[in-house]
Parts: structure tokens; C-alpha cells; sequence
């Protein structure tokens, strides 16, 4: 008689101890934490547990000016005139307090956006250290980057950034902006403005001249303030794509240049002499990754005929073992929803998934009480024409479908108003070529999928944005060439 | 003997590599300053528009995956075939207002720059991709690609030079176009579309229409299915006009205020980058 074995993993909590965080956050403007004019302050809550973490000043109207106003001082009196090579010292600067307290921005990260402490740990904060030191190194080189021409910073920049890499994402903005001598007003989301407002606390650590960054936290009305503003020389946004045409249309006839790095809903594509094993883990990641709230995530699942059943078989089984829950175990695979509000959405999308007709599968797992929480969900028998195949949901749900030929899954791939990213699975190196080649889409993961790096341009083709960033594709989104 | 009645031509767009009349029956009527030769141009609609997108979307792919080396030689070859038929050109700009220089100038600089671009074709994607130093054990690397469809709106100004300088970096860097020609100098932008005709250009890769920029800037830049419109002129409600729209799909919107096309800065590969997308390409390195 064999006894059945459970082999359930021990709790894994990463301490919470070592953090400092304050119970009020104020604006950064000109390089101090100043209060908002009106004195409105929003709260921010950790989505795991709905508790309060901290509340944070919301910038009305003359919050934004008066944060522009001290940019426009900055890039006027200091920041454009300062020698390049002095101003990439200030941004390594950045790079190395923030690889020194990793560990606390980590924590902060995973409590304010619910995203497992796995991944701010291992993606989120040294990836952001990592594009603060790569850029530092552009400053001074900039003559190299862009051949026969030289490259003339664009004076304030306005960026916007989302609540799915909260950190990442402020440094993916600051860093090259800086580099290429441009001062800047960062509005981080309203789900998740702490580790904005700890970066701020390194900028000033760091003796960064004031004003050469500020923050001003807020929701879309302060992001419209922004967009808005009569000296703002250029706007990078990263979010939505009726956000990014708002912009678009806002700025329209103003001159002011932008970049926008908007949704997508990316093809995934399974060859059948890919390596299924590695394929599935492959797909794992592509959608469950951060909860699948990331832009790029490849929420269209395509297999090759021959290798469905057994494909989606290894899934399930695969998913099975997915541990969904508290976002600080570092067991944890799949953390909470960002906020109520996304998962008000994630559940209307899969509640029409299933009205449509598709078939929905979520693994067993129990998810607690408190907090805000989705189970992985993969959806078959579902068509081109579904919304949730064509919809960006920004949540861990997988539309899976089948095909035959290459012809056919380009085509199927293709047919989406989006072109950011997209994965293609197969051991045979010349249908990778052709794949990646026919894809229209701006990042293209041959047998990996989500991967990320300061020195890799990452933008979208279509409707999922205009310009690059990272590399030298993204420095040029910063600059005027002469 | 009687004297001999010239045969006069009829000016018709430029469409998936055929002439067509306008579907729309419509004429603008075109003379020159001194009223010795009237011609009727067509008047292009939003149907024609739409025709064109249609030949354009149709003729982006093979465009686009022709080798370099192939493309090139199609742009010299557009070169080859504008020398050879200086003379038309030079009767039509001078009807059209130049002087004998100024014409013979805008003949040879427009030839120039199509030699210029067709030497880029095969070279700016080497000279714009990279190999980039991921901190992973993945092989990475950067391509530009043809964003796809790109709507223009010529240069009023120079009817020659500057329906040139805008149409060879596009289709250079394996974009077709669909161009709006020059409202008060036509004439030889249509008859540029012969040169095209006869110089290996794929039909649909170049599409020129003639008519109102007031009637068709709206429909230019509000169609769904283009990727990147490009604007020459100063009017500035004009601009916003393209900038509003293009929020609607999110195309790339290329301004180009009024200028002297016959400056060097028109020749540069920077131009070709306006229409191309980055593409980044990631792979593991492992056994």
C-alpha cells in the first residue's frame, strides 16, 4: 500500500522589516517632497491585502506647472550646460544606490502592485539599476550613437508611466532621458507610486541638481495636467491605447514630440518540432508573468495542429502546480491583481469569454480571502473573431488556438490592430527567420519569451506605439538630430 | 500641306501601376501663366484614394522582401529612365513657370538624389542594425523594417525635386506610397509616374494622384490602413489636422514645413529611418 505524499512547500516570507516607509508621501518638486497646493492626498494599498501601505499627495494644476517650471529651470540653468560626461557620473550615481538597496525596493515594489517578490526581486529592480547604469554610459557618447549627425537634447520631457512595472519603468523613462541632457517630470501611476517616491529619495541622496527630476504622483487628471502644459517639449508614455491616442490627438499642432508604448496582444506561436516541454514552460511565462499584466505578454496562444492535445495536456498539469498567493512568499508564482479595478475587468473579459463559447480552464488552486486574486485561466475553442482574442485584458488569460501551416499562422498572428511583441517556438533555425521576418511586431522571442534588457530596443509596430526604447533605437526618442 | 495638329496628352493618376482616369468623372482645369496650353487634370477622390491604399497594402510585401541589392538597382534604374527623358521634363517645367536653368537644375538634382537613395537601399540597414549586449545568454539583435504603407502630401512648391526627395527614401527602405502630387504644378509629377512605369517599379509600390490637398488631406490621413503619412506645407491647421487623425490608427506623422528640396540635408539615410519600424530579435544561446 503506497501512501499518498503531499508535497506541499513551506511558507517562504521574505522579511518586511528592513523597509522604511513613511505614512505620507509628498510631491517631488526641484528637489524637495513638497505638499500639494490643495492638500489632497490619495492612499495606497497593498492589493494582497487591501490594507493602506501609505497615503500620497495628488498634483493638481499648479502642481504640474510649478514641477515644470523647475524642470525648465534645471535643463536652463544646469542640466544642459553641464559637461556630458559630468552628468552620466550623476546617473551612475543613480545605478549604484539603487543596486545597494535593492532588496528594500524590492519589498516596497511587491507590497504596493501585488507582483511576486521572485520577480521584483530577480526582474523588476535590477533591471532597473541596469538601464540607470547603461544609459549613464550614453552621456558622453552620444556622437557615436547617431553617425553624421550630432544629437541636440529636446529641453523638458513629461513622461507617464504605468502600474505594471512600477519602478522599471521610471527607470526605463529617467534614465536615457537624462542622458541625453534632458530634465524631466515623471507622473508614476496612482496604484503604485512608492517606489517612484523611494527613487526620488536616491535622486536626492544622489545630489542629483534639483529639478532635474521631479515626480508628482496623481491620477489621470494630473497626467492630463501634464500632457497639457504649454513647456513640455516632448511626452513618453507607457499604457493604454486609447490613453496613447488621447495624447496623440492632445498634442496634436503643439509641436511637442512623444513616444508611446501602448497594449498589445501577442502571438504566441508553437511549431510542432519545437521543444514542447521547454514551449510550455515558455507559455507560462508569456502570460502568467506578473500576473499577465504586461504589455507584451503573449495572450494569443497558437499551436500547431499535431501538437495541440499534447501541448495543452502539459499546460494544465503545469498550471496545476502554479502557486497563486502571497506575493511576498518566494514560492510564490502568480501574485494579486493590481487593483479592484483590473480585476473587475479581468472577470468581465472572462465571464464574455464564456459566453462566447469558448471553453475556460483554471487550475484548483485556493486563493485567499482578502485581497485582490485571479486564477491562471486558459480559454480554447475560441476564434479569431472573440473578443478575447482580439481585446488586450492585461490579466493571466490565455486564448488558445490551433493552425496548420505557416502561411496560416502568420496571417492569424497579423490580424490584430497590435505589433508589439510576439514568441515563436521551433528547433528548425530557418522557420525562425522566416517567422520573426513576416511577424509585424516590434520584439520577437525565438524559443524564450519576456525577456528584457537596457541594451534592446522594445516598442511597438501599429497600434502599440510610436518609437523605441532602450538601446540606441530608444535614445533617439530623446533627441533632436542636427 | 497642311500643318500638323500635335497630339496633346491626357493626364490621368497613377494607380497600382496603371493610368487610370479619376473614377470620380472630375477635371481641374491647369494652365500655365501664360495661358498657351490648358490641360485638364484629373480631380482625385476619396474612391481613388482608396483604390490606391488597396494597390499599396497589395504591394508592400513583395516590395518589401526584394533584396536590397534588387531594390537598389530598381531606384537607379528610376535614375536611368528620368535621364532619358530630360527633355519632357525640361518642356514641362518650364511651362510650368521655371526658368531653362532652373529646370535643367531640378532635372539634374532630382536624377542625383534617386542615384543617392538607391545606393542607400542595400546599405542602411547595415549601417542601423545591431547586435546588442544583452546582460543574458541570449543572442539579440536590431533591425529597422518598412513601417508598411506611407500616405504623402508632396511639396507644392517643387513639383519635381520634391516629389522625388519624398518618394525615394520610402519606397528605399521597402515602403509603398501612395502621394498626393503637387496642387499648382502637376504636370510633371504624373508624368514622373512613366518614368516609374518603365523602370521595374512594381505596380502599387508608387501611387500618384492629383486634386485638391483641401478634399483629400482629411481622407490622406484618417484612413485606417496607412502606417505613416508624411506632410510638406506650412499651413498650419493642415498640420493639426494630420496629427489629430493619425491618433485614429496610430500612424507616424512626418512634417516637412516648406523648404528648398535642392539642399543636402534632403539626402541623408536619417530620411529613410522616418519610415521604418525597429524590430528586435531575441534567441537563446545554449546547447
Amino acid at each position: 500500500m503506497t501512501q499518498k505524499i503531499k508535497w506541499d512547500y513551506s511558507p517562504a516570507p521574505e522579511g518586511t522589516d528592513h523597509i522604511l516607509l513613511k505614512d505620507k508621501y509628498d510631491l517631488f518638486i526641484n528637489g524637495e517632497f513638497i505638499p500639494g497646493k490643495d492638500g489632497k492626498y490619495f492612499d495606497t494599498i497593498n492589493p494582497a491585502t487591501e490594507k493602506k501601505i501609505a497615503k500620497v499627495a495628488e498634483a493638481g494644476k499648479t502642481d504640474v506647472d510649478k514641477a515644470v517650471r523647475s524642470a525648465r529651470k534645471a535643463y536652463e540653468n544646469t542640466w544642459s550646460k553641464m559637461p556630458a560626461k559630468e552628468r552620466g557620473k550623476y546617473i551612475f550615481r543613480i545605478a549604484r544606490l539603487l543596486q545597494e538597496r535593492a532588496r528594500e525596493f524590492s519589498v516596497i515594489e511587491t507590497l504596493d502592485g501585488g507582483k511576486p517578490i521572485r520577480e521584483s526581486r530577480d526582474v523588476d529592480i535590477p533591471l532597473a539599476a541596469a538601464h540607470f547604469f547603461y544609459h549613464a554610459g550614453w552621456a558622453d557618447k552620444l556622437e557615436y550613437a547617431f553617425p553624421g549627425r550630432s544629437a541636440k537634447s529636446l529641453g523638458v520631457v513629461g513622461q507617464i508611466i504605468p502600474w505594471n512595472f512600477p519602478l522599471l519603468m521610471a527607470a526605463w523613462k529617467i534614465a536615457p532621458a537624462l542622458a541625453t541632457g534632458n530634465t524631466v517630470v515623471l507622473k508614476p501611476a496612482e496604484t503604485t507610486p512608492l517606489t517612484a517616491m523611494k527613487l526620488a529619495e536616491i535622486i536626492q541622496e544622489a545630489d542629483l541638481p534639483p529639478g532635474v527630476v521631479n515626480i508628482v504622483t496623481g491620477a489621470g487628471e494630473t497626467g492630463k495636467q501634464l500632457v497639457n502644459h504649454g513647456d513640455i517639449n516632448k511626452i513618453a508614455f507607457t499604457g493604454s491605447t486609447d490613453v496613447g491616442k488621447y495624447i496623440m490627438k492632445s498634442v496634436a499642432g503643439s509641436g511637442k514630440k512623444y513616444t508611446l508604448e501602448l497594449g498589445g496582444k501577442a502571438a504566441n506561436i508553437i511549431f510542432e518540432d519545437a521543444a514542447i516541454d521547454q514551449a510550455v514552460e515558455g507559455i507560462v511565462n508569456s502570460i502568467f508573468f506578473n500576473q499577465g499584466h504586461v504589455c507584451c505578454a503573449g495572450s494569443r496562444l497558437y499551436v500547431q495542429e499535431g501538437v495541440a492535445d499534447e501541448v495543452i495536456l502539459k499546460l494544465r498539469k503545469r498550471m496545476d502546480s502554479l502557486i497563486v498567493g502571497d506575493p511576498l512568499d518566494k514560492n510564490t508564482d502568480i501574485g494579486a491583481i493590481n487593483s479592484k479595478m483590473q480585476l473587475d475587468k479581468i472577470k468581465e473579459y472572462v465571464k464574455l469569454g464564456t459566453d462566447e463559447g469558448g471553453t475556460i480552464f483554471q487550475p484548483s488552486c485556493s486563493l485567499p480571502k482578502k485581497g485582490y486574486w485571479f486564477a491562471p485561466t486558459i480559454f480554447t475553442d475560441v476564434s479569431q473573431s472573440n473578443r478575447i482574442v482580439q481585446e488586450e485584458i492585461f490579466g493571466p488569460v490565455l486564448a488558445i488556438q490551433t493552425f496548420r501551416t505557416v502561411d496560416e499562422v502568420i496571417n492569424k498572428a497579423n490580424n490584430s490592430p497590435y505589433g508589439l511583441s510576439s514568441g515563436v517556438w521551433t528547433d528548425k533555425g530557418s522557420k525562425i527567420f522566416k517567422v520573426t521576418q513576416d511577424i509585424r511586431a516590434g520584439v520577437i522571442w525565438a524559443n524564450t519569451f519576456n525577456k528584457f534588457d537596457p541594451a534592446s530596443p522594445f516598442g511597438g509596430y501599429k497600434e502599440s506605439g510610436v518609437g523605441s526604447e532602450g538601446g540606441i533605437e530608444g535614445l533617439s526618442g530623446y533627441v533632436n538630430l542636427v | 500641306m497642311s500643318q500638323r495638329i500635335d497630339i496633346q496628352k491626357t493626364y490621368k493618376l497613377f494607380i497600382g501601376g496603371k493610368f487610370p482616369r479619376t473614377e470620380s468623372g472630375r477635371y481641374i482645369k491647369w494652365m500655365d501663366k501664360k495661358e498657351s496650353m490648358v490641360v485638364n487634370i484629373c480631380r482625385g477622390s476619396r474612391k481613388d484614394f482608396r483604390n490606391a491604399m488597396v494597390s499599396a497594402r497589395g504591394a508592400v510585401s513583395g516590395w518589401s522582401t526584394r533584396t536590397a541589392y534588387n531594390r537598389a538597382q530598381i531606384l537607379y534604374r528610376i535614375g536611368e529612365m528620368l535621364e532619358g527623358r530630360r527633355e519632357q521634363f525640361m518642356a514641362e517645367l518650364i511651362l510650368q513657370g521655371l526658368t531653362i536653368k532652373q529646370a535643367k537644375n531640378e532635372i539634374d538634382q532630382s536624377i542625383d538624389r534617386l542615384i543617392y537613395y538607391a545606393g542607400w537601399a542595400d546599405k542602411f540597414q547595415q549601417v542601423f542594425s545591431r547586435v546588442n549586449p544583452v546582460s543574458l545568454p541570449y543572442f539579440n539583435f536590431t533591425i529597422p523594417e518598412s513601417t508598411g504603407v506611407v500616405a504623402a502630401i508632396a511639396p507644392d512648391d517643387s513639383s519635381l525635386l520634391g516629389l522625388v526627395s519624398i518618394i525615394a527614401p520610402v519606397i528605399a527602405g521597402g515602403n509603398s506610397i501612395v502621394i498626393l502630387a503637387s496642387e499648382s504644378f502637376p504636370l510633371c509629377s504624373i508624368s514622373f509616374a512613366e518614368v516609374l512605369q518603365t523602370s521595374d517599379v512594381p505596380g502599387g509600390v508608387v501611387n500618384i494622384l492629383t486634386g485638391y490637398r483641401k478634399e483629400l488631406l482629411e481622407h490622406f490621413s484618417s484612413h485606417m490602413d496607412v502606417n505613416a503619412i508624411i506632410y510638406c506645407g506650412d499651413n498650419t491647421d493642415d498640420q493639426k489636422l494630420v496629427e489629430t487623425n493619425a491618433a485614429l490608427n496610430v500612424k507616424h506623422v512626418i512634417l516637412f514645413p516648406n523648404q528648398d528640396w535642392s539642399k543636402d540635408q534632403h539626402e541623408s539615410p536619417y530620411h529613410i529611418l522616418k519610415c521604418q519600424e525597429t524590430k528586435t530579435t531575441w534567441h537563446p544561446i545554449g546547447v
